[in-house]
């Protein structure tokens, strides 16, 4: 499922096992569990130095939500609203931790996989394997964008042709492309352990810049309006979505 | 303080003085008039007179850096400081507003260190040309443990797009120094030292002025252009009807 472990100064949450890490409500309840963990060990404190790292083992950084499990026999309409409403969550957890946060993108990252690396201050992928896709055009109207999908997309990707070829054009990108076009702040070689490495090492120097954790989750907040409107709110189903 | 001149088509405001151009209610109420002076002259009307353009330039190291905290933390005890820096954020908010309400190109020759207010000061011109040899543009604001206010948040993002780089500006407290601020997109045009890129915006402001717009026009389109900073300082965005005027009385 996932685990958090510590490196300095710095929360390192893994997703673990060689799988495509798919979305389901049980590894999203896992993932933000342990962000709850975190926010409650930072909140005495908020100028203690902190970060947060986002990795992944295997092949995969996260293949997006568990289609296979959302529209199986036992599943419900109602459980699968409730999946995207806990990724939802997820993002919005992210968005409002009071700590820089990096996702280490070690492999594939498919759409709502997409949408977590994204809603990370920092971003750093792997350069030889592993490529961002919004497979939504792709798979077809089975499932279409949830409604703050689009906000965290136009919130971090500005540039229209970027844009275009993300949403509409169903594009594969790898790591030096993300650098190239501002998704990816960095292309890291080797495997998925150096990746991480990186991740870690950003993520230190990051939170020894002895920043407040509240002012710089204000921010973040600041600096992305249009998706805290989306998803900043407690209750309802805000995610409308089409699964 | 400041200086209003005019060489040519250009008025030129300059921050004159060695020092860092801190943004006290003096200089910001200096700044005011030159404007309000700007505005009222008749080669800034829209009645067809020729164009015009503003430069704004600095003496010394600095462009400028920012409020004058030392004036705000001298206040004795920190609600009192705070409420110090609360009046000159106030205070400021309309310098942006008659910035982006002035009716010409207006210019930023940024001879020096531009920091939180003045980066801002900076990023309310329509175009910014940088000193490529010293010199770093600068958000302080969270290594002082502060938010920004919302019309500075209002500019940053109408006016640094590349999320990346507004995330190195705002939440990383970058110091970024004028080549890389121009691969980044916040600043347009890298020159040489200080003397070179004061002449080449004046050469920038000539070539807009130049170009004779109607500076009625040229301020309504600025301020469509960035709809989210006109609220921010309170700029009353004009009816359609009023804009529809504009074009007639063109034909």
């Amino acid at each position: 499922m996932c685990t958090l472990e510590k490196r300095g100064h710095v929360y390192v949450l893994t997703l673990t096992g060689s799988g495509e890490h798919r979305l389901n409500p049980t590894l999203l309840t896992s993932i933000r569990s342990h962000l709850a963990r975190i926010r409650s060990d930072t909140a005495s404190d908020p100028n203690r130095p902190a970060a947060l790292v986002t990795a992944a083992e295997g092949k995969f950084f996260s293949n997006g939500f568990d289609l296979a499990w959302a529209y199986s026999a036992s599943t419900s309409a109602a459980d699968r609203r409730r999946m995207t409403e806990l990724h939802r969550r997820l993002v919005a957890d992210l968005v409002s931790l009071p700590m820089p946060t990096v996702a280490a993108v070690t492999g594939h990252a498919s759409a709502a996989g997409v949408i977590l690396a994204l809603s990370h201050d920092y971003l750093l992928m792997r350069a030889d394997r592993g490529f961002l896709y919004m497979s939504e055009m792709d798979i077809g109207l089975k499932i279409s964008m949830v409604d703050y999908f689009d906000k965290v997309l136009c919130a971090k990707i500005r540039d229209a042709g970027t844009r275009r070829d993300v949403l509409l054009r169903a594009a594969k990108m790898m790591a030096r492309e993300g650098v190239r076009r501002g998704l990816v702040d960095r292309a890291v070689e080797g495997g998925v352990e150096r990746v991480v490495e990186e991740a870690v090492k950003l993520a230190e120097e990051m939170a020894m810049r002895g920043w407040n954790g509240e002012v710089y989750k204000k921010v973040r907040l600041a600096t992305m309006p249009e998706v805290w409107k989306v998803i900043g709110e407690e209750e309802g189903e805000v995610a409308q979505s089409k699964l | 303080m400041c200086t209003l001149e005019k060489r040519g088509r250009i008025f030129v405001l300059t921050l004159t003085g060695d020092g860092e151009h801190r943004l006290d209610a003096d200089l910001i109420s200096s700044l005011r008039s030159a404007l309000a002076t700007v505005r009222s002259s008749p080669s800034s009307s829209a009645k067809g007179g020729g164009g015009a353009a503003l430069v704004t330039v600095a003496e010394g190291r600095f462009f400028s850096n920012g409020f004058d905290l030392a004036w705000a933390n001298a206040a004795g005890s920190f609600s009192a400081a705070r409420a110090r820096l609360g009046s000159l954020v106030t205070l400021f908010a309309p310098v942006v507003a008659d910035f982006f309400s002035l009716p010409m190109p207006t210019i930023a020759a940024v001879t020096g260190h531009a920091a939180a207010a003045g980066l801002l000061l900076a990023l309310s011109h329509d175009y910014v040309l940088m000193r490529g040899d010293r010199g770093v543009l600068y958000m302080s604001e969270l290594n002082l443990g502060l938010t920004f206010p919302p019309y500075f948040m209002a500019v940053m993002r109408e006016k640094i797009t590349y999320p990346r780089a507004l995330r190195d500006v705002a939440l990383r407290a970058s110091k970024i120094a004028a080549k890389e601020a121009k691969e980044r997109g916040i600043v347009d045009r890298v020159c040489g030292g200080a003397a070179e890129t004061v002449e080449e915006a004046m050469r920038l402001g000539e070539e807009l002025a130049a170009k004779n717009w109607d500076g009625g026009v040229y301020a309504s389109i600025r301020m469509s252009t960035f709809p989210e900073i006109c609220r921010a300082v309170g700029l009353v965005e004009e009816s359609d009807e009023q804009k529809q005027n504009k074009v007639v009385s063109k034909l």
